[in-house]
């Protein structure tokens, strides 16, 4: 959920609203803020599973160090969402061990 | 291989003030750090700073962090961003990685100001989404405008847990519960304080087992602790909350400085691991600094002194400064430094739990270290606490001997004093009239003043209060006054509620209560 009103931050530095993909399905966020930030807003909580417990993982330093939040990204995986900021047309996907859904359920039959 | 006389790693209060001293000295300096902002963690502190005027206080943080950034501009700093240092080698050559390259630099001087990580502690489903750092809950809701979530347990009672909470408060989230296992508050008093009269509940002794739930968190099971910090089966109790908030201390990352050969030793008051260094921040590899929380947990406000200490001793050995403007120099940001390091919070009473008086000798309130706020009969040992005076006056619930003086700058008539100790307790001066400005109560970085008149109408009294939240209620509207404990005392009008520039976004609240509520009604809820 968004802060509408806050009683010191007048602004938060943040673009234009834009749309980008979450596991194919189109989502909106503003330009410039971090991938992670629109997907919390949005109300994604899982960003990954871990590749042997199959564990859910989602944001938990959101500062770049603890690498949890980390997703596929334009199909680059890994990619540390809490730090990377979310540009028009994205396409984000949640990430499997280091694969997509696609990838690891093909590899787990 | 490109070379500057100084580079300093990491773009954060530490860093930034080396950086400007430096180059306020006619140094060529570079600043790498690994974020895309920087700032390092100021940019998310909305609260007013401690300390006196010299260390920016009453001042937020982030406009701290923006004042840095200019200065640093100014003085014509080069600030790397997205440039992570790798390591530092034999004649202080410097890898750095940017731009998908590695880079090397050669220095004549570094200062390592990397800052800290927050401490973790594993419980049951730790690693279940909605489980975060108390950085996390900040960079979410004060960078990114994103609420964290809509119930918060805070594990963690230092000044971190107790500012994120009130931070998660101003953010439209509810908090419903801040934990500590040990068994007092850790931080301010002040900080629980404004927290606790808001009708959160301070629990002590206790801890997270488990958080609920598989893909979220919807639960926390929390439980009482024994002396050694064990869970006391049958303590366990289920709190609603989808999010746990973990702030329970910060490490320092001090691994560049291990890696770069210098002398680490491990002390648990400075946080862990940590390079030794000298009176001026040099570890044992000469001409390599550590200033700021890498080289023991603090402040803010003492990194930015200790970054400028480390950039002054680099500049007098490479001749940019002469000996004696240096002894002059750094003996005013040791001074500086000196007011911050004083009271009971300071770095060497880390831990202590055998202080029970000021430095006043007045009895340190009991339920404040267990509960969050002073009772009405603590309060009657502190004089600047008094209420039942003709007109309207300021009551200072300040109880600890914490660095802080705006108030006694605010009162332009001079009613308040505190002294050049920064530690003392405020006392409010008799002889000099209160003219109900409300400067003080926005001065005051703890929200620990109010401005009481018993005498505004028969029967009534009117308790002005600091007030930080939005929407401010219209005058004339009626709600509920709350007591210091956050309990429900009576009914109380809004007289005015409103915040002058100069009050930096503190507005000062004034509602009208049954004047035998004076000394009890604390916090107005709508």
């Amino acid at each position: 959920m968004r802060i509408e009103q806050h009683p010191i931050i007048e602004t938060y530095q943040k673009g234009r609203e834009v749309s980008f993909v979450f596991d194919g399905q189109q989502i909106t966020g503003c330009e410039g803020e971090s991938i992670a930030a629109a997907l919390h807003a949005a109300g994604v909580m899982t960003h990954r599973y871990t590749a042997r417990q199959h564990k859910p993982r989602g944001i938990f330093c959101a500062i770049g160090r603890c690498t949890d939040c980390v997703m596929i990204v334009n199909g680059q995986p890994n990619v540390r969402t809490c730090i990377t900021p979310l540009e028009q047309g994205m396409v984000v996907q949640t990430q499997y061990g280091v694969q997509t859904q696609e990838e690891w359920e093909a590899d787990h039959e | 291989m490109k070379r500057y006389e100084m580079i300093i790693v990491g773009a954060g209060p530490a860093g930034l003030s080396a950086a400007i001293e430096a180059a306020a000295l006619g140094m060529d300096v570079a600043v790498f750090d690994e974020n895309a902002r920087p700032g390092g963690q100021l940019f998310k502190q909305i609260h007013k700073f401690f300390g006196s005027k010299e260390h920016h206080a009453k001042e937020r943080g982030f406009r701290i962090g923006e004042d840095l950034l200019k200065q640093a501009e100014e003085t014509g700093v080069h600030v790397f961003l997205n440039a992570t240092v790798m390591g530092i080698y034999d004649e202080k050559e410097v890898m750095v990685k940017m731009d998908g390259q590695v880079v090397h630099y050669k220095a004549d001087t570094v200062i390592i100001a990397t800052g800290a990580a927050e401490n973790m502690i594993p419980f049951k489903g730790w690693d279940t989404p909605g489980v975060i750092g108390a950085g996390a809950a900040q960079a979410l809701m004060n960078l990114q405008g994103v609420m964290p979530g809509k119930r918060v347990l805070m594990v963690g009672s230092g000044n971190v847990g107790l500012v994120v909470s009130f931070q998660l408060l101003q953010a439209g989230c509810e908090v419903a519960a801040v934990i500590d296992a040990a068994p007092r508050i850790g931080g301010y008093g002040v900080h629980a304080s404004k927290v606790a009269r808001t009708g959160v509940p301070f629990m002590t002794r206790h801890t997270v087992v488990e958080a609920l739930g598989t893909d979220r968190v919807e639960g926390a099971v929390i439980a009482e602790v024994d002396s050694h910090f064990q869970p006391i089966p049958g303590t366990e109790k289920t709190l609603d909350v989808d999010t746990i908030c973990i702030a329970v201390g910060l490490s320092p990352m001090s691994q560049l400085a291990d890696s770069a050969g210098c002398q680490m030793e491990f002390a648990p008051r400075r946080g862990g691991n940590v390079p030794v260094v000298d009176e001026f921040g040099e570890t044992s590899v000469r001409g390599v600094y550590c200033a700021g929380d890498v080289a023991g947990i603090e402040e803010a406000s003492s990194a930015m002194l200790l970054g400028r200490i480390s950039a002054a001793h680099a500049a007098v050995s490479l001749g940019y400064l002469d000996q004696e403007s240096f002894d002059q120099r750094v003996s005013s940001y040791h001074a500086s430094l000196g007011q911050l390091r004083e009271g009971m919070f300071a770095p060497q009473n880390r831990g202590r739990t055998d202080i029970t008086q000021t430095d006043e000798g007045f009895a340190i309130s009991q339920s404040l270290l267990a509960h969050g706020y002073v009772t009405e009969e603590e309060l009657k040992a502190f004089p600047a606490a008094a209420t039942g005076k003709k007109g309207i006056h300021p009551v200072i619930e300040c109880t600890q001997n914490i660095p802080c003086d705006p108030c006694q700058d605010a009162c332009k008539f001079g009613c308040i004093k505190v002294g050049s100790n920064i530690t003392k307790l405020p006392v409010v001066d008799p002889d000099h009239t209160c003219s109900g400005c409300g400067m003080c109560v926005a001065c005051c970085s703890g929200q620990a003043i109010f401005l009481v008149d018993e005498t505004y109408e028969p029967g009534f009294a009117t308790v002005g209060i600091p007030y930080e939240f939005v929407p401010y209620p219209e005058p004339g509207s009626k709600g509920t006054a709350l007591d210091r404990s956050g309990a429900p005392v009576c009914e109380a009008e809004v007289i005015s509620c409103k915040a002058a520039r100069a009050m930096d976004k503190t507005a000062l609240l004034t509602m009208k209560v049954p004047v035998e509520f004076a000394s009890t009604a604390r916090f107005y809820q709508a």
